[in-house]
């Protein structure tokens, strides 16, 4: 819980003048924002508030926990591959891989061996870590675009393998439900869906902490130094492989992780994990939320989802059938509005939704403080 | 020995249409270091497009004979028009930001084929060819079908046509150079954007012009067809170095008989196992390649 109890307390100190000091009392506690949506998210399932538009049913229903479940873990996911993308500047195509990984192997090793839950469960992150060690340290021998085709590559090569079915091991096209009977008892069934939403916020609170703390750590500054200048770091003398290789790995198995929790909250493995199509997905998320940066990949991750979801159902409702052909067909597809949202938003705002309040707040002050916030806005347009 | 000969053809044709997505797609690489994810929308929109022509809705195109020709060229103007658009509006303002460009193609390549499933749905439809093209041949043995010879032929103008504007004309020119050296170009006193715009004009209209012979080939249009095409394109990219056209067009033969054969004579899928092995592997061996030269 680094992420959110971890704050150094700065404001503390004495305020300058005293007319400040309710708006430093505020500014300290906004920054326990994170801790009050914490609480508010665990408690969500006792919740039978209706949150007509944003949500089918009331929040405590099944449905609605399950969208919210799957929310969460794709908020998760983004955050762990932004790691690669915004903290050491790889762009790897070949995310899914070790999500697929994760839930795959796990869901195999019950259904063919019949080894319970928990040791299924630690075998296939073994096996996302290993896949990710080895793949991660040949792919990482080029760099630049090569790095990205050669993730790609592999990780289309698994996508093929799991459609082709081997031995029967994948279930193909259709994927694989896991055996209800090996699963822990509190983790199946939609009565259950409210510990399998505390298990996606869990995991999503896991990896915002492994990223804070990674990011922070001796090992993290290095990943900023690859991202920023590699040549630099190596003239520093150290070598930037083994630290993008870590990045690497790390990633991975968060991403294997995320695989886990996917597979209980969905009950099995599906071939779509393991497409490019969901890499590039994850890639959005990132981008559309904010690219390293603390929150943004989370925001984008749970807006994304979030939108996905809905924006489908939405087009089935009156609202939108009513409409003209012209505006029914393009609200009617989720993945056109956000490939727009997408592009819109790498070139209106780059670096994503993170920046929005930034941006907002120097556009509001340039009239007043004409030069030095207008100087500094039009600073950060040229150097987005 | 009726089978090789089928498995030839068939790999040829794949490779004629890997090569019309593949020879946009490298020359945009080699000149403006963009991987063009949109690459595989723009052929979805040339099939599209020819298909819509070719179903009667285009006066004067039609499913057979002179309609047939207008409509594939009708797809093939679309297509076009599409890749113009797509660098003004939206590469051309990221000139600055080489990652961003990408991500911004990406974001097109994603939303392209939803628009279209929005608009005549997700699934597959019946792609209307002329009766000439549908039907088969005899080659020493084989029943070949017709389509097969059309894609190769298509593949081979368009490869004469763009050595011979490349090697022959002032645009072609400033492309080389710029495949070569940007910076040099730009310092020369050249304007490099208006080869970007020429470049992806040429790489759209080929992509569309695979797209919409494509559609012969399969015997349908979907919605996903052209990302699906895209990974092997940039296995052939890679194979043939970015940035040259015969490059592409040798790699893309390989490619598509590699395929072929491995896919009939080991299991199905091997083949697309294979190929995607050979790209991770190819830019392990030599990394280098990636920065190719036009040749």
């Amino acid at each position: 819980m680094s992420t959110v109890t971890g704050t150094p307390d700065r404001t503390s100190g004495t305020p300058a003048a005293p007319s400040d000091a309710p708006a430093a009392d505020t500014a300290r506690l906004l920054r326990w924002w994170p801790a009050a949506v914490l609480v508010v998210l665990i408690v969500a399932p006792y919740s039978a508030l209706p949150l007509p538009g944003l949500l089918d049913g009331p929040v405590g229903s099944a449905g609605s926990l399950q969208l919210l479940a799957t929310c969460l873990l794709f908020g998760a996911l983004a955050t762990g591959y932004d790691l690669l993308l915004g903290r050491t500047g790889l762009l790897s195509f070949g995310h899914a891989l070790y999500f697929a990984a994760g839930s795959y192997a796990t869901n195999t090793i019950m259904l063919e061996a019949g080894l319970p839950f928990a040791v299924s469960a630690l075998v296939g992150v073994c096996f996302g870590i290993a896949l990710a060690l080895v793949l991660g340290s040949v792919s990482l021998r080029v760099t630049g675009i090569g790095f990205s085709m050669v993730t790609l590559a592999f990780a289309q090569a698994g996508s093929i393998l799991v459609s082709r079915n081997p031995g029967g091991f994948t279930g193909g096209e259709e994927g694989r439900a896991a055996p209800a009977e090996l699963l822990p008892s509190g983790l199946v069934g939609i009565e259950h869906t409210a510990n399998l939403y505390w298990v996606a916020l869990g995991y999503l609170v896991l990896t915002l902490a492994v990223v804070h703390w990674a990011v922070r750590s001796p090992t993290g500054r290095v990943w900023e130094g690859i991202k920023e200048n590699e040549r630099r770091v190596e003239v520093l003398g150290l070598r930037p492989y083994g630290f993008k290789l870590t990045a690497f790995v790390l990633a991975g198995v968060l991403a294997a992780l995320g695989g886990l929790v996917h597979l209980l909250l969905t009950g099995g493995s599906t071939p779509q994990t393991t497409t490019s199509d969901f890499t590039l997905s994850l890639l959005v998320m990132v981008v559309l939320g904010g690219s390293g940066t603390r929150w943004g990949p989370m925001v984008g991750g749970i807006l994304y989802t979030w939108a996905d979801h809905r924006l489908g159902d939405l087009a089935g409702s009156g609202a939108v059938a009513d409409l003209p052909a012209v505006l029914r067909v393009p609200l009617s597809q989720p993945l056109f509005l956000l490939g727009v949202l997408f592009v819109a938003v790498v070139h209106l705002l780059p670096g994503g939704l993170a920046r929005l309040p930034s941006r907002l707040d120097s556009a509001l002050r340039a009239p007043r403080g004409a030069t030095r916030a207008g100087a500094a806005a039009q600073k950060e347009n040229r150097h987005p | 020995m009726s089978t090789v000969v089928l498995l030839t053809m068939t790999g040829l044709g794949l490779g004629a249409l890997y090569f019309l997505i593949a020879s946009g797609l490298s020359l945009i690489f080699g000149l403006m270091d963009v991987l063009n994810f949109a690459h595989g929308a723009l052929l979805s929109i040339g099939a599209y497009g020819t298909w819509w022509a070719a179903s009667g809705n285009l006066p004067g195109a039609g499913p057979g004979g002179a309609g047939f020709v207008l409509a594939v060229l009708f797809g093939t103007a679309v297509g076009t028009v599409a890749a113009v658009v797509l660098e003004l509006a939206v590469v051309r303002p990221l000139y600055t930001r080489p990652r961003e460009q990408v991500l911004a193609t990406v974001g097109v390549g994603l939303a392209v084929p939803a628009l279209l499933s929005g608009i005549w749905g997700s699934d597959a439809l019946r792609f209307p060819g002329p009766e000439a093209l549908s039907g088969t041949f005899s080659l020493l043995g084989a029943e070949v079908p017709v389509n097969r010879l059309v894609l190769v032929a298509a593949a081979v103008v368009v490869l004469v046509a763009l050595r011979l504007f490349l090697g022959r004309t002032r645009h072609g020119l400033v492309v080389r150079a710029g495949v070569e050296d940007r910076a040099m170009v730009t310092a020369l006193g050249i304007d490099v954007r208006k080869a970007f715009t020429l470049v992806f004009a040429i790489g759209g209209s080929a992509a569309a012009l695979g797209g919409a012979l494509g559609g012969l080939y399969f015997g349908s249009v979907d919605p996903r067809q052209g990302t699906s095409l895209l990974i092997f394109a940039f296995v052939v990219v890679v194979t043939g170095g970015m940035g040259s056209v015969t490059g592409a067009a040798a790699a893309s033969v390989v490619i598509g008989l590699v395929q072929q054969f491995a896919n009939y004579y080991t299991a199905a899928g091997l083949g697309d196992l294979a190929v995607v092995v050979l790209l991770a592997a190819l830019l392990l061996v030599r990394p280098r390649g990636l920065t190719g030269r036009l040749a």
